[in-house]
């Protein structure tokens, strides 16, 4: 029977990498001091299951690896070893290093396995050479597959058997009639068993469970003793076995008695020889084969996947649920269609409740459906500690991370898209905020400072906290930073809140010297932009000498959007409400033209640009614009610009449908969506239309000091 | 005897594939005949509104629901610059489904009227230089069915909105 | 055909076990762990128990103890899936009633042979 193991890789490399993950998550909240014994023992599983997995389905390398990282685990969790900061270290590497074992070996990529060999002599080292047999396992599996070929020349040595099985030996599940019959098919049937009734109770002394027979069994028969051991294998240590050779009667009958019927033994061995030959061939072909060929048949698989996981483990109440709402879904389908089929109008009510069922039920489906691309924020949140412990280490700064909100649902893509932008906030908060110890005690805080990272869910959105008890934003290096950039000029009077966002300004830096760990070139402009194009949002706020706040704000799925429907001239367009900061109607007399171009809005305090969808959406309106306007006003990196549309239309949920797909990219619309009608309504990209309106905030304060 | 008919009939069959056709359904725009590779073609229906698009090129009229996917429709006289058309009852939309290197899109042209189905010998298509027409870029080739002209389109070469 | 049960906490070897069991005309019931087998294996009776050794929650050893305490279960061979270093795991298979082992890793044929073993 041949088996394809390559179907299983996938599924092997996804539970690996969550074990890994679960190794990274033991070790690295583990107290080297005491280690709990249910960490260690969570870490040594994973290890363990790794190590089984990778050599089933062929990949040596990883578990060879994997081996003396398990031995040495098993060393700790039995107790005889001490965890110390070094073994951790050292594990915490490997985790590492088996993780891109894997990765290459799933991108069909011969692994590198440089660093392999040298953690692996480092095991070697601590484990001290005591287990230089940790051979392969590849050996080991080798080893473990049929015996050896079978010896024939060995020539005519047959056995007998003493086998006294202690008397519990059924309640171990082992059975000596199966083995009995194991021996004969080995043998060829050349077997003699005799029961040996010596032990045999008086009948009421006889408990019905034990066994109480011995047996003495012949095998005529050359066959190789390790086929005896093998069935005796699991019984060795609760039997008395006794196993002789004698020779065969005759040592010839190979060649003499093929044909001869009289003589049965003789006969049996035979056709036995004939058989036997073959068949250890046979038998032991196919393993190797399996062995070899594995690995190149993982490598073929996953070149032609890409590497990156496609699939999603979902909870099965997930899909318990989805199946009852569909299942509630057909009764209603049923119900309306048994009303449509002799309908009158005096049915008209049970139609609109059938209707109205119809609705609750797709509503609720599509809820489940968007559930299932759910996950919790702790996948992403999971890497963390690490990094913070890797970060302070290397600045030699004490931190403390507190996560809370792991279990916080989020789409799945969106999560995908988020952990760079938020490693570089971290990064920024131990770099830039928290303080060197010294510094920290000198100021009163204590030693160890403290990063928290917290998700909720608000208002239909996730919003994502990283907050740290560092220095604080300088607002005085901000600005003298962003008059250097010439982002404002000198004169330019900011609130903090105004001051804190210039971080976000593309070509902001403010470490004095880039440092190695958050100045790799990326900025937080790159973090807004990445945030933004998740339809999501950034601010901070920051106290001198007691920290600063970051919040994160995403929508909870990327397909799905409430949007605000306005009108402009024949078309509909859609707006994500989480961009519209208000509408409001007004007068012309409300709005200012500036230089002669840019038009704006005075709202309270402040001048909002004015951008006309149908100008630059292009769009025919017949009837001149009307005194009363609508101004939405939208927000985006923090920018307000005013859209003036005909119409506010109602607000509801609409699918993101693609328009790249078939189309292209357009310059102010994020995508599209299907109305009610079928009709395609297309959604504003926010941020873009502020691009487009020409106008910036800088403009807008030119302005304000001209007025 | 039975047997030789069927290798007879055998034969036919191979040598009826040896010559390979391509089929091409083709439509009418300014009383010249143009022809599309049929197996890009997913259906044809009629002509309806579309979502216009913001900036984007003239000749795309839109984008329509088709399905529950959003598809653009192009004017095809719009494409290649011919006098702009008056869309009537027999005026429908091809959709097309395009392959490229990266995968396949799908799309809409308007044309005139949906014409004929043609069998087209590959070796039949005459792959002329147009000069400097700016449109040679959309034709693949000129193939005569009928003793009348058929300009056969490079669909690929509309999925550049330029 | 038998009834077999197959305990593992890692998937891919479960579908890997699952898998050519049932190629080989087995009905297979599948655990992630020794709690969900013990509570599988007292709604019915299988004809063999495969399992795992190290599992979170319940592991092989105390789900074969535990297995071994139930009526049903007196006599039904266990064996256990174990590796090539655990020695001594094997011996406490044994004495909390395991009737054998299958050394990991071990391919599909191998894992047929075994079990042949026992069954029937």
């Amino acid at each position: 029977m041949s088996i394809d193991l390559s179907q299983f890789h996938q599924v092997f490399y996804e539970e690996s990498y969550e074990g890994l993950d679960a190794m990274e998550q033991g070790l690295l909240e583990m107290d080297v001091e005491a280690p709990d014994d249910e960490v260690i023992n969570t870490i040594f599983r994973a290890a363990h299951s790794i190590k089984g997995g990778s050599g089933t389905f062929g990949f040596n390398q990883v578990a060879e690896f994997t081996h003396v990282v398990e031995t040495l685990l098993d060393e700790v969790r039995s107790g005889d070893r001490a965890m110390n900061q070094s073994i951790m270290d050292l594990l915490l590497v490997s985790v590492d290093c088996i993780r891109s074992l894997l990765q290459d070996l799933q991108a069909g990529d011969d692994p590198d396995l440089t660093q392999a060999t040298d953690l692996k002599s480092q095991f070697e080292a601590i484990l001290n050479g005591e287990s230089a047999s940790s051979e392969s396992v590849g050996e080991v599996n080798s080893e473990d597959n049929t015996a050896e070929p079978i010896a024939n020349e060995g020539g005519g040595k047959g056995y007998k058997i003493h086998f006294v099985p202690e008397e519990t030996l059924l309640q171990t599940g082992n059975e000596p009639t199966r083995m009995f019959r194991q021996l004969a098919e080995v043998s060829d049937d050349c077997i003699e068993v005799s029961a040996n009734l010596e032990r045999l109770p008086s009948l009421t002394a006889m408990n019905p469970e034990h066994c109480y027979l011995a047996w003495d069994i012949t095998i005529n028969k050359a066959i190789d003793r390790s086929e005896i051991d093998e069935v005796f294998e699991w019984v060795i240590d609760d039997a008395e076995v006794v196993i002789t050779e004698f020779d065969l009667s005759d040592s010839t009958i190979e060649e003499q008695a093929s044909e001869q019927i009289e003589e049965p033994i003789a006969q049996a061995v035979s056709s036995e020889v004939e058989s036997i030959a073959p068949e250890p061939a046979a038998d032991k072909a196919p393993v190797e084969n399996t062995a070899e060929k594995e690995p190149a048949k993982a490598k073929a698989k996953a070149k032609a996947s890409t590497p990156e996981s496609s699939s999603i483990r979902v909870s099965i109440d997930k899909v318990d649920s989805l199946i009852n709402m569909v299942g509630e879904l057909v009764i209603t389908q049923s119900m309306l269609g048994q009303l449509g089929q002799n309908f009158d109008i005096t049915r008209v009510q049970r139609l609109q409740e059938g209707l109205a069922q119809l609705e609750h039920n797709t509503r609720e489906l599509q809820e489940s459906v968007m559930k299932i691309r759910m996950m919790p924020i702790s996948f992403v949140f999971s890497r963390f500690p690490r990094l913070v412990r890797d970060v302070s280490r290397t600045l030699d700064k004490k931190i403390d991370l507190v996560l809370s909100g792991e279990n916080t649902e989020l789409d799945k893509t969106v999560m995908e898209k988020i952990g760079d932008p938020m490693v570089h906030l971290i990064r920024n908060s131990i770099d830039h905020g928290i303080e060197m110890p010294d510094v920290r005690i000198a100021a009163g805080k204590p030693e160890t400072g403290t990063v928290e990272l917290n998700a909720f869910h608000q208002s239909g959105n996730i919003v994502i906290e990283i907050k740290d008890d560092g220095a604080g934003l300088n607002k005085e290096r901000i600005q003298q930073k962003a008059i250097e950039n010439g982002l404002i000029d000198e004169s330019t009077t900011l609130a903090d809140e105004q001051i804190f966002d210039l971080i976000f300004q593309p070509g902001f830096s403010t470490a004095d010297a880039v440092s190695d760990l958050s100045g790799r070139g990326v900025g937080m402009d790159v973090v807004r932009r990445n945030i933004a194009s998740l339809n999501g949002s950034i601010e901070v706020s920051s106290e001198t000498g007691k920290g600063s706040r970051f919040v994160i704000r995403l929508p909870l799925t990327l397909a799905i959007l409430d949007g605000q429907l306005v009108k402009v001239g024949e078309e509909i367009f859609i707006f994500p409400l989480v961009s519209i900061v208000e509408s409001i109607q007004m007068d012309d007399t409300a709005i200012n033209n500036v230089g002669g171009h840019s038009d704006v809005l005075q709202l309270r305090d402040e001048y909002v640009p004015i951008v006309q969808l149908h100008e630059i959406f292009s769009v025919n309106k017949d009837e001149p614009p009307a005194d009363d306007n609508i101004v939405v006003v939208v927000e985006t990196d923090g920018e307000k610009v005013g859209v003036v549309v005909d119409e506010l239309l109602g607000q509801q949920q609409v699918v993101i449908k693609s328009l790249e797909e078939n189309f292209k990219k357009v310059e102010g619309i994020s995508g599209a969506t299907i109305l009610g009608d079928g009709t395609v309504a297309l959604i504003v990209d926010v941020s873009g239309l502020s691009k487009m309106s020409g106008t910036s905030i800088k403009q807008i304060d030119s302005a304000h000091k001209a007025a | 005897m039975s047997t030789v008919e069927e290798l007879e009939s055998e034969d036919n069959i191979t040598e009826a594939e040896a010559v390979s056709t391509e089929q091409y359904l083709t439509f009418i725009m300014e009383e010249e005949e143009y022809g599309v590779d049929i197996l890009a073609v997913q259906e044809i229906r009629g002509w309806e509104s579309a979502t216009p698009v913001p900036n984007s090129p003239d000749y795309i009229k839109g984008v329509i629901n088709l399905r529950g996917t959003i598809v653009p429709i192009m004017d095809l006289r719009g494409r290649f610059e011919l006098t702009k058309p008056e869309y009537g009852p027999e005026t429908v939309v091809i959709v097309l489904k395009i392959e490229f290197e990266k995968g396949s899109r799908i799309m809409g042209i308007i044309v005139d009227a949906i014409s004929d189905v043609y069998d087209v010998p590959i070796d039949d298509i005459k792959r002329t230089g147009f000069g400097d027409n700016q449109n040679a870029r959309f034709i693949k080739g000129l193939v005569t069915v009928n003793k009348h002209m058929v300009i056969l389109l490079k669909l690929e070469q509309f999925l550049t909105f330029d | 055909m038998a009834k077999i049960l197959a305990v593992d906490d890692s998937a891919s070897m479960r579908q890997m076990v699952s898998f050519t069991l049932k190629g080989a005309g087995h009905d297979v019931i599948e655990a992630s762990d020794g709690v969900e087998a013990l509570k599988l294996a007292q709604g019915q009776s299988v004809d063999l128990v495969l399992s795992d050794v190290n599992m979170p929650n319940m592991d092989g050893i105390t789900l074969c103890k535990n297995l071994r305490q139930l009526g049903t279960y007196k006599f039904t061979p266990i064996l256990m899936l174990t590796t090539e270093s655990a020695g001594d795991k094997k011996m406490e298979g044994k004495s909390a009633g395991a009737t054998g082992w299958i050394v990991k890793p071990f391919n599909p044929d191998q894992l047929l042979t075994t079990i042949k073993k026992v069954l029937g």
